[in-house]
């Protein structure tokens, strides 16, 4: 029943949700006080869900014209220092780069979902990890980046969407959180608990009428010689921040492993499961799965780049992520891909049969030789 | 010594960047007078356009927005709906507003958002050069129209008060001029009225277009360029108002 999933904020209690309505309920729980979004497939239920509990709350929904003037909308609200958020799929999220571009010049905060789906163009309404370019190199125009998130459960994106807002707002940058077709339409059991917020810096600069004090200005727009630079060395400098302190990843099964398969959300899933049956077949694998994809875990990497002889990353897609692995190797080892893009989603034995055609299972070693 | 007149609080004493006979320095003190009347300073929210108008901020004294092309009705709905008592206005040129922007500006309407729009028509597009605008009259010769506008591939010029007054969601939308001394005290008028809505809590958006000079690029000395308003703009955007 609907009205029993929301009515769960009582600690620690689990239901059953799916991704996108989870995320949802996550954003409210965060203390978010505006959502603007247009319809997309596969992330409806997020705006349909939006669209009944925002009210409820005394909060604010609002069915956008456009993804154009969805993220608008967030620039608008973000600008009077609310929380807001706003939802879509890769041909929406693709629209909305321009604000995402403004919001960056402006140091706006603001946490912006894409259930990724099938490109280019209209493409297929299949999961798909196909816009870790996009969202890691910034997307739009300028020299920005966003702080991007990859849950891989349901309960990871439900965590995520907390986090995600108070990043927002410490760095006064655009939170992505890139999920996938899968993640939003799957059911899983979650816990959705209010969370202590970080330490949050005033947001003295919003625009709330200039009462008794100076006007603020919310701007992007530098004309004097050597201003945008200098405005532009300021982002990157908070940039370095994030990078220096907001890296999050999971290793799994790394202690031995030869082989080091890199994949994030819900292909890490698939690839987790890969690597236990790989190990129970003797074969020492091992997974490094990135949460925050900007930044990128370049560190965890070159460390085990060190230490293993090769790197497998698996994606849902052309092969992206892969050079991201590819930087933070630099050179040290092989790194190969296991790419399905276009909405294919990987499975288990296929992960599987690259990792034996790249290894040799330990018990078998001594017969070989 | 008596004071008979003097500068408006929230315009700022400062020469602004505009070019001689413009008209966006008489809007914005149309503006700021509002403002200062109707002791709304401390709560108005104003967003600025891409175009001449973009460093409006520098000039108006209160809390403002520059936001993309196009795009200040989106940013006012975000504005007003989380800050229903704030005052947000938008201040849009043609190429913003009839060009890049109609989404924007018709589904604002639509939805019945309560901003208070100042709309700018001066006819041709200003910061970039002077290419045509949607606005641009027939025969007009701007930049990108060398041989004057021609409907035939160029099409007519937009009339968007008459477009936006069909939508109910627009409570209030008057067209005036800033071709003279009592033009300028009816644009005047039409600004504060469209303030006033929304200080009530009108349960709309209400709309001022304002025809404005550009004698850069109409090519003639300023004098002229207001005659140029009265005898040849008024006959496709006749003067008054359309609603409310």
């Amino acid at each position: 029943m609907i009205e029993k999933r929301h009515a769960c904020n009582a600690a620690s209690e689990r239901v059953l949700m799916c991704g996108n309505e989870a995320l949802a309920e996550a954003a409210i729980l965060a203390g978010c006080d505006a959502y603007f979004g247009y319809p997309i497939t596969p992330q409806n239920e997020i705006t349909a869900y939006m669209s009944r509990r925002m009210p409820e709350e005394g909060r604010v929904f609002v069915q956008s014209e456009s993804e154009l003037a969805a993220i608008n909308m967030v620039f608008g609200a973000s600008a009077t220092g609310k929380r807001t958020m706003t939802s879509s799929s890769s041909p929406g999220i693709s629209l909305m780069q321009e604000g995402i571009s403004y919001l960056a010049g402006a140091e706006l905060p603001a946490v912006v979902v894409n259930v990724m789906r099938g490109g280019p163009g209209l493409g297929n309404i299949a999961p798909s990890q196909a816009d870790y370019f996009q969202a890691t190199r910034g997307g739009g125009h300028g020299d920005y980046r966003t702080i991007v998130l990859g849950p891989s459960t349901v309960q990871e994106l439900v965590d995520c969407m907390s986090l995600a807002f108070d990043l927002a707002d410490v760095y006064r940058m655009t939170v992505v959180v890139l999920a996938d077709g899968i993640l939003g339409q799957m059911m899983e059991p979650v816990v959705l608990e209010k969370k202590p917020r970080r330490k949050l810096p005033p947001k003295d600069w919003a625009l709330t009428g200039a009462k008794e004090r100076e006007q603020n200005i919310v701007r992007s727009l530098w004309l004097p010689e050597g201003r945008l630079e200098e405005h532009n060395r300021k982002l990157q400098a908070k940039y370095e921040q994030v990078q220096k302190n907001e890296v999050l990843c999971e290793q799994y099964e790394l202690e031995d492993a030869e082989v080091v398969v890199v994949a994030y959300g819900v292909a890490a899933r698939i690839v987790r499961s890969a690597v236990n049956r790989a190990r129970q077949e003797g074969m020492p694998v091992g997974l490094i799965r990135p949460i925050t994809l900007w930044p990128f875990p370049m560190e965890q990497i070159s460390k085990a780049a060190e230490e293993f002889r090769l790197f497998l990353a698996v994606e849902m897609s052309s092969g992206q992520m892969v050079e991201d692995v590819q930087l933070a190797v630099a050179g040290k080892a092989p790194v190969l891909l296991h790419g399905r893009p276009g909405g294919g989603v990987p499975t288990v034995d296929e992960i599987l049969d690259k990792i034996k055609q790249l290894t040799i299972p330990k018990n078998k070693r001594k017969m070989k030789s | 010594m008596k004071t008979v007149f003097a500068r408006t609080p929230s315009l700022k004493d400062c020469t602004t960047h505009y070019c001689p006979g413009c008209g966006h320095g008489i809007a914005h003190r149309l503006i700021a007078e509002t403002i200062d009347e109707l002791g709304i300073r401390g709560r108005t929210i104003g967003i600025a356009p891409v175009g001449c108008a973009v460093l409006m901020y520098d000039y108006i004294d209160v809390d403002m927005v520059e936001v993309a092309h196009g795009r200040p009705p989106a940013v006012a709905t975000g504005m007003k709906r989380t800050n229903p008592d704030k005052i947000v206005f938008s201040y849009q040129g043609d190429g913003d507003l009839a060009a890049i922007g109609t989404a924007e500006i018709i589904h604002a309407a639509h939805r019945a958002e309560q901003i208070t729009v100042i709309f700018i028509n001066n006819a041709v597009f200003g910061m970039t050069g002077g290419q045509m605008a949607p606005t641009t009259i027939l025969g007009q010769v701007t930049a990108t129209t060398p041989q004057g506008r021609n409907r035939t591939g160029e099409g007519y010029p937009l009339q968007v008060s008459e477009i936006m007054a069909l939508l109910p969601g627009a409570i209030y939308v008057e067209r005036c001029a800033l071709s003279g001394p009592a033009a300028v005290r009816n644009t005047k008028k039409a600004i504060k009225h469209a303030f006033e809505l929304q200080v009530e809590g009108a349960e709309g958006l209400s709309l001022v277009e304002v025809l404005s000079p550009c004698p850069t690029y109409w090519r003639m000395p300023p004098a002229k360029a207001m005659e140029w308003i009265e005898n040849e703009m008024t006959k496709v955007f006749p003067l008054g108002r359309l609603k409310g």
